[in-house]
């Protein structure tokens, strides 16, 4: 490969959303979305919940269709690739769900090994082997690999989750809500293992999150997403874009009150719906 | 969404026109969706077969664990067939023709209808549920994520579970009812065994026991793509999962019935070009 296209291939970004919308029937969940992120760089997505950042995490990865738009993955349009290519780019991807979604009928063994058995190129004792590995390296033992995941927490969850997606050496990590339902000491070890993941993998990451404790101590780049339905019809869906230590100073209302975890109108939206009913 | 000519039409009861207009077009759009679902798990069938470790235990699910529900109905309808036919050819004095109607009604018509129904109820909710439960925890979209393929791992494995196990079944639910419908004309009626086994041979032929079983082998693959089809669709919450794992069985009951009553009409066509004179039962 020459210089030339060494370079390009830097400069272009991994994850490249244009001007997204995705729609559920009558409902518009994003309305041109576009975000791109760098190589390296660990983004965290934060928004109320329902404004359509767990919808925006699969637009990047292809589960969900952009209704118009695209999104570029290193480059390719993901809705131009057939099946197979499609697997064949997921696998650059892990994506750690917001409850895990471990297969219920497989092991903890089984559900890490499960994207490694899917490309079939390890032996069975070198599967073991990373298996091992993994579930070391988010700190569990041995013995879990043979329960099954009805049988641990919430946090042990999380963390065979998150094994499962390193287990393919990913190039992009996308979290969804990897705090939210922990206690805290749990999840500042999630914020760590998310930060060893980092250092060690040398990956690019998205974070979907609203716990702030995560975007100060995990970010380096912070996005607010503001759902449709309470925007003007002009307004952007992405009303922050910047830095951790930009939220505090940022000017706008709406960002302030949800990083300070104020209600704000929403009370009065609350009376006038209490005082409707009593009439 | 209103067309020019929907509203043309609708100018006098308009509301009843939007209501059935919007209802024929998410039917058409269901039906659509449900075949290009059937499509694609067939495509998948043809490339790749799926792993023994995945079969399996779906062939385990629906052959071995049906067994026991599927011997039970065969039984019974032997026996409920021999108390209602009874009655009726006693008095025309044909008691001795039991054997006759009994087991053709059972391997062409009951048999294989109602042993498919028992599993819509049996293997077809429980598979909507478990792929519902999959969809509405993310699971299957955790499989794609992971470069595994969810119709290929999820549906084909149930599609062949269905398509050749049903059948199987079916044959044994044949096996019980005969058994059954014997046991009660013979051991409780008592009637003469000899003209019972008599006439059942006469009448009912190879070509009878083969159409109930060549009807079982649609109602497997239809049980099994509307319940794949409602589980992939599901809802999200437990109310979505209880709402697929019903629709799953409502819809396959009536898809079973319609595809009998095509399938009859068909099959008897063959018949009587095949022995135009036919067999009489006097
Ligand atoms: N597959 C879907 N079909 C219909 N509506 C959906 C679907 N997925 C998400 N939605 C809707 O999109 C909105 C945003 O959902 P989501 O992205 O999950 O929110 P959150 O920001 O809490 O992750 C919600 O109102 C949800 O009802
Ligand atoms: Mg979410």
């Amino acid at each position: 490969m020459s210089d030339s296209s060494a370079t390009t291939r830097e400069q272009t970004p991994l994850v490249a959303v244009q001007d997204v919308h995705v729609t559920f029937g009558s409902q518009s969940v994003l309305r041109g979305v576009t975000l791109t992120v760098p190589r390296g760089q660990t983004l965290a997505i934060i928004g109320e919940s329902g404004c359509g950042k767990t919808v925006l995490l699969k637009t990047i990865i292809g589960l969900v269709r952009p209704t118009t738009g695209l999104v570029r993955f290193d480059g390719y349009n993901l809705a131009e690739l057939s099946d197979r290519e499609l697997t064949r780019q997921r696998v650059r991807f892990g994506y750690v769900f917001q409850n895990a979604a471990l297969f219920d009928s497989l092991t903890v063994g089984q559900n890490v090994a499960f994207p490694l058995r899917q490309q079939a190129s390890e032996s069975p004792s070198q599967i073991r082997e990373l298996v091992f590995a993994r579930l070391a390296e988010v700190g569990l033992p041995k013995s879990v690999i043979s329960k099954k995941p009805a049988e641990l927490s919430g946090g042990m969850r999380k963390r065979v989750g998150l094994a499962r997606a390193l287990i393919m050496n990913p190039e992009l990590m996308l979290y969804d809500e990897p705090t939210t339902g922990l206690d805290p000491i749990m999840s500042d070890v999630i914020n760590e293992l998310m930060l060893r993941t980092r250092k060690q993998h040398d990956v690019t990451s998205i974070i979907v999150t609203h716990d702030m404790r995560t975007a100060h101590k995990v970010a380096d780049r912070v996005v607010m997403i503001y759902p449709v339905g309470r925007l003007e019809s002009a307004e952007p869906q992405l009303i922050f874009d910047g830095s951790p230590g930009e939220l505090e100073t940022c000017g706008d209302r709406r960002v302030l009150q949800f990083v300070r975890g104020e209600a704000g109108e929403r009370l009065t939206e609350m009376q006038q719906t209490f005082s409707d009913r009593d009439l | 969404m209103e067309g020019p000519p929907r509203r043309s039409l609708a100018a006098s009861g308009q509301e009843l026109v939007t209501d059935w207009g919007a209802v024929v077009i998410d039917g058409i759009v269901a039906i659509g969706d449900l075949g290009l679902f059937c499509m694609r798990t067939i495509s998948w069938m043809l490339t790749r077969l799926p792993r023994r470790e995945t079969l399996l235990p779906n062939f385990y699910q629906v052959g071995v664990m049906s067994l026991p529900v599927v011997a039970l109905t065969g039984t019974f309808i032997g026996m409920v067939l021999a108390v209602q036919s009874y009655g009726q050819f006693r008095q025309l004095g044909l008691e001795t023709r039991l054997g006759a109607v009994i087991n053709m009604s059972l391997v062409r018509e009951l048999g294989p209808v109602l042993a498919a129904t028992m599993l819509a109820g049996r293997v077809g909710s429980a598979m909507a549920a478990e792929l519902g439960t999959m969809r509405v925890t993310e699971q299957i979209d955790a499989l794609s994520s992971m470069g595994a393929n969810p119709i290929h791992y999820l549906v084909v494995p149930r599609f062949l579970a269905c398509l050749f196990l049903i059948p199987t079944l079916t044959i044994m639910a044949d096996f019980m009812g005969v058994v059954g419908g014997y046991f009660f004309t013979v051991e409780v009626l008592g009637i003469d065994k000899h003209h019972y086994w008599h006439n059942s041979e006469q009448f009912v032929g190879v070509f009878d026991l083969l159409s109930g079983i060549f009807k079982s082998f649609f109602f497997g693959a239809a049980i099994a793509m509307i319940s794949c089809y409602r589980g992939f669709n599901c809802m999200p919450g437990a109310e979505g999962v209880g709402r697929a794992a019903t629709a799953a069985f409502v819809y396959s009951f009536v898809l079973i019935l319609m595809i009998d009553l095509f399938l009859g009409v068909m099959i008897n066509a063959v018949y009587d070009t095949f022995w135009p004179e036919g067999v009489s039962l006097l």
